[in-house]
């Protein structure tokens, strides 16, 4: 049985399964591999540590990318 | 153009670029009339936005940076939509990350949703934080010369008033504001916003602008290629103009055709 968890994802609130990393949370969202850039908690999480960073409840999460923009 | 006379090359932070003009990718009907804009201009930095992405909305569809190289283009990131210093970090901060550590950001804090016209203060207090976090600033702000000297003595490395409010295309509103400011210019100054048409590019480098930075322009021209490629002549004969110098304005005529050996 896997237990849940409640996070803040880019504003909206998001489950996902618990002992979850950034990296599963971004395949989920289908942005593994793609260029964007993601802040947890306010603090910016480098690309290269993705996959190291677990995921607790509560967490708030932005996921951005560029758009166009003048 | 070999008769062109010798130009000092267009610096920011550093780098050196051909192109004096600046362009967004906003408003454009999709990611191919942006492309085929862009390489018609013959801008070499194209300014981007910084968004959350929608979550579980069109995963496939490619991403702006995949279209825009960042190999071969400099990426301008702004922060338009930021309405206090705070949100305007974060978001440099984030596109930083996004653009694998690369320090060149267009700072731009709004004020108002009706005129879009800036928020110097909250400016101000932005562009100290990031200056002293290693960016490169360039700033958006109004024409007003006290706060463009202000952002300068920050350590911003561009400054770029507005010529008219963002996306009116109304042009160069207040060429004397402008005028103040390039006169005391201790970094490059960009004309950035207001530009409605080709004429409007001109004159902004006539005044003797560095370069413009334009969006709407283009992208809500009829034929927004065409208006590129317009663009990219109307920056070059501005810029021309202004190394060689008008004649000044006189109130009578006077003869081009010489008075002697008239027929009587």
């Amino acid at each position: 049985m896997t237990i849940s968890m409640h996070i803040q994802l880019n504003g909206e609130p998001y489950e996902l399964h618990a002992d979850q990393t950034l990296a599963d949370l971004l395949e989920r969202m289908e942005l593994g591999g793609r260029r964007v850039a993601v802040e947890l908690n306010l603090e910016i999480v480098p690309r290269s540590q993705y996959a190291d960073t677990r995921l607790s409840e509560g967490d708030r999460i932005e996921v951005v990318h560029a758009i166009g923009g003048g | 153009m070999s008769s062109a006379p010798i130009d000092k090359p267009f610096t920011l932070a550093g780098r050196t670029f051909a192109s004096r003009l600046l362009i967004g990718t906003g408003k454009y009907k999709d990611l191919e009339q942006t492309r085929l804009a862009i390489e018609a201009s013959g801008a070499e930095i194209v300014t981007v936005a910084v968004r959350r992405t929608n979550i579980g909305q069109n995963p496939g569809e490619p991403n702006l940076l995949e279209v825009i190289d960042p190999a071969r283009y400099t990426i301008l990131p702004n922060t338009a939509g930021c309405y206090n210093a705070e949100e305007a970090v974060r978001t440099c901060r984030l596109a930083r990350e996004l653009l694998d550590g690369h320090k060149l950001v267009k700072l731009e804090v709004l004020a108002d949703q009706k005129t879009l016209f800036p928020n110097v203060i909250e400016t101000l207090k932005a562009a100290e934080v990031l200056v002293k976090d290693g960016f490169d600033v360039m700033v958006y702000t109004s024409d007003d010369p006290i706060i463009a000297r202000q952002l300068a003595e920050t350590g911003c490395i561009a400054v770029m008033p507005l010529a008219g409010l963002i996306g009116t295309g109304l042009g160069i509103c207040n060429p004397y504001n402008l005028r103040i400011i390039l006169e005391e210019a201790k970094v490059p100054v960009l004309v950035d916003a207001g530009v409605g048409t080709a004429s409007d590019a001109t004159i902004a480098m006539e005044l003797g602008c560095e370069a413009v930075l334009m969006n709407s322009a283009i992208a809500h021209a009829q034929n927004p290629v065409l208006m590129a490629r317009a663009m990219q002549h109307a920056i070059e004969a501005g810029r021309l103009a202004y190394l060689a110098g008008r004649m000044p304005k006189k109130l009578y005529a006077s003869a081009s055709s010489p008075l002697e050996g008239l027929i009587r």
